[in-house]
């Protein structure tokens, strides 16, 4: 027993040390933000302010970028997500031999180093004179997005009941309207949900980007040029608005999480409760 | 394709063809084939392309092999990539343990939320973070210094050790979510029965826990060594000139030394690398590739 409660105690401690380590150097990147330091740091402390927010707001080409970014977020939603919902309408119904084989080539972008695939797109597109730029930048994080898409449709579309689209058929609707009215309202939920992904990931990449942007410049380039050629403490008040800001979606995320969670398990309870019922009727029927 | 269009008639069927095939071919296969008949080509201005000069040759790939610099820095980024998983796989192990088979109900929920949090902040922003750390007056040495475990403040940023600390912090999610995963499924009752028939904690994670958790340890090492070897954010920021990576050498040769073709061999390199990776972890680990893309 009492090894049991030295494991427990080291099994704490560990963890208090792991999330420590997990989230201290985003507390230091935002702490950082209030020193007067024109260099960024918390050793040595010179004066509490709040002066970097204001040189934040004033830094044009960081607002440039952050447009960028955006725009080529908002491409790869464009492009990734038909893509990605197709791909796995497409292997979901695939029944050959290859299908192991074809699944492989479609997840392989996602085992592919991210320059590698910012290369081969800034190669292939060279000979039809699409240079850098916001064009390849969508279509070559897309090319590994679209993968991310269709795994998170494809295991939504596992849960669907196949029949209800036939039964559509069979009362008449046509392809488009079953299509329309049953299996795209069912994947819904996993389309929203790979939107945001698609974004987010593209919003975050650097790898691939920073071999097809031409001269543009998205907001991770902008930051890690800052980092090498001077970086004062503003790029710490965007981070710190950023990590806000996801704390914020995840607490909200959070809640919405449990709510939806205590909603399906009170249906779930009335659900057993209606069979209970419907058997109870049953049996003095067979008796 | 009959079951396809059975269920969705001609027109979806065509655009669902049509949109997998398009990604398929246009974005992500020819693309590397195209990377890998540049490889293989000399770098030609353009009038004698297509020209009789332009053939066939291994020379983009033997220039590794002649430059001692480059080799150096291909090994170090294996074994410092290798290294990075090692140690990944290290901090992640109790984590995912106790998330997958300790911890219960809202609190494992709340705890992977807690994980999840700063992988949704960019990964140059994370590492921007331990910049500041590592930096030669920052946090880390005046604590360490103030503590009295060194007499005077550390160069990580300088050498191969910023590098490492910085991926293996960045890779933390890509390592802990799969082996998660393969120990989820871990019947409980088996531990519980090791544990009444008086294995140690050690023998219960190496004879039980961890052979049932292969296939996540193969994915994670997968996952975590790709990113590594394939990173050009991290060395970026916390390298130096005196500690470059190998994606550093191949960003180089596209955009100062203007030779095309000379970093597509150095990218393929790179990506048999990632493929000889997996083999060996599939070997390794005797599990099928069917496991891993899971």
């Amino acid at each position: 027993m009492s090894a049991q409660r030295i494991a427990d105690v080291f099994t704490r401690a560990y963890l208090g040390v792991f999330f420590l380590y997990l989230f201290l150097p985003l507390i230091v990147m935002g702490v950082a933000t209030f020193n007067s330091s024109r260099f960024p740091t918390v050793t040595p402390w010179q004066e509490t302010t709040l002066k970097w927010f204001s040189a934040l707001a004033a830094d044009n080409q960081m607002w440039n970028a952050l447009w960028t970014s955006f725009a080529v977020g908002v491409g790869v939603i464009v492009v990734a997500v038909p893509i990605g919902v197709a791909a796995a309408l497409f292997l979901s119904d695939l029944q050959t031999r290859a299908k192991p084989f074809i699944y492989g080539v479609m997840v392989s972008p996602l085992l592919t180093p991210g320059v590698i695939i910012g290369i081969s797109t800034l190669i292939f597109w060279r000979p039809y004179g699409i240079t850098g730029g916001y064009l390849l930048m969508v279509l070559a994080q897309s090319s590994f997005i679209a993968a991310y898409v269709m795994l998170m449709v494809m295991a939504r579309m596992q849960r669907f009941d196949r029949t209800l689209e036939e039964a559509a058929l069979d009362l008449g609707a046509t392809h488009l309207q079953a299509f329309r009215r049953v299996t795209l309202p069912f994947l819904r939920p996993s389309m929203l949900a790979a939107c945001l992904i698609a974004f987010l990931q593209s919003f975050e990449n650097y790898n691939t980007t920073i071999f097809v942007r031409g001269i543009d410049t998205t907001l991770t380039v902008y930051i890690a040029s800052k980092v090498r050629t001077g970086v004062t403490p503003a790029v710490n008040a965007l981070g710190l608005i950023l990590i806000s800001v996801t704390i914020l979606a995840a607490i909200v995320y959070e809640i919405r999480r449990r709510r939806e969670l205590a909603a399906t398990a009170a249906a779930a309870a009335r659900a057993r409760a209606d069979e209970k019922a419907e058997i109870a009727a049953a049996v003095p029927a067979a008796a | 394709m009959s079951v396809l269009l059975q269920r969705y008639g001609w027109a979806l069927t065509s655009i669902i063809v049509g949109l997998t095939v398009l990604w398929v071919v246009v974005l992500v296969v020819l693309p590397q084939i195209t990377m890998i008949d540049y490889s293989l080509r000399p770098n030609l201005p353009l009038p004698e392309r297509d020209g009789p000069n332009d053939v066939l040759t291994l020379a983009n790939y033997t220039t590794l092999a002649g430059n001692e610099i480059h080799r150096t820095i291909f090994v170090k980024t294996i074994w410092a990539s290798a290294l990075v998983t090692f140690l990944t796989f290290l901090v992640c192990y109790p984590i995912a343990y106790h998330l997958a088979q300790v911890a219960t109900g809202p609190r494992a929920a709340l705890l992977v939320l807690l994980l999840i949090i700063p992988f949704w902040i960019n990964e140059i922003l994370r590492t921007f973070a331990w910049w500041i750390i590592l930096a030669y007056s920052g946090p880390l040495n005046q604590a360490l210094m103030a503590l009295g475990f060194i007499d005077e403040p550390i160069r990580y940023l300088s050498g191969n050790s910023g590098v490492i600390i910085g991926m293996v912090y960045a890779y933390i999610l890509f390592m802990v979510f799969p082996l998660y995963n393969a120990m989820e499924s871990l019947d409980r009752n088996q531990i519980e029965a090791a544990r009444d028939l008086g294995a140690p904690v050690w023998r219960i994670h190496w004879r039980i826990v961890a052979p049932h958790a292969k296939p996540g340890i193969a994915t994670g090492c997968i996952m975590t060594f790709m990113l590594a070897a394939g990173s050009y954010a991290v060395p970026a920021l916390l390298g130096s000139p005196g500690s470059r990576w190998f994606t550093e050498i191949i960003y180089n040769w596209f955009f100062e030394g203007g030779n095309w073709n000379q970093g597509a061999a150095y990218a393929f390199i790179l990506l048999i690398l990632c493929i000889v990776f997996i083999f060996a972890m599939m070997r390794i680990f005797r599990v099928g590739l069917g496991d891993i893309a899971k």
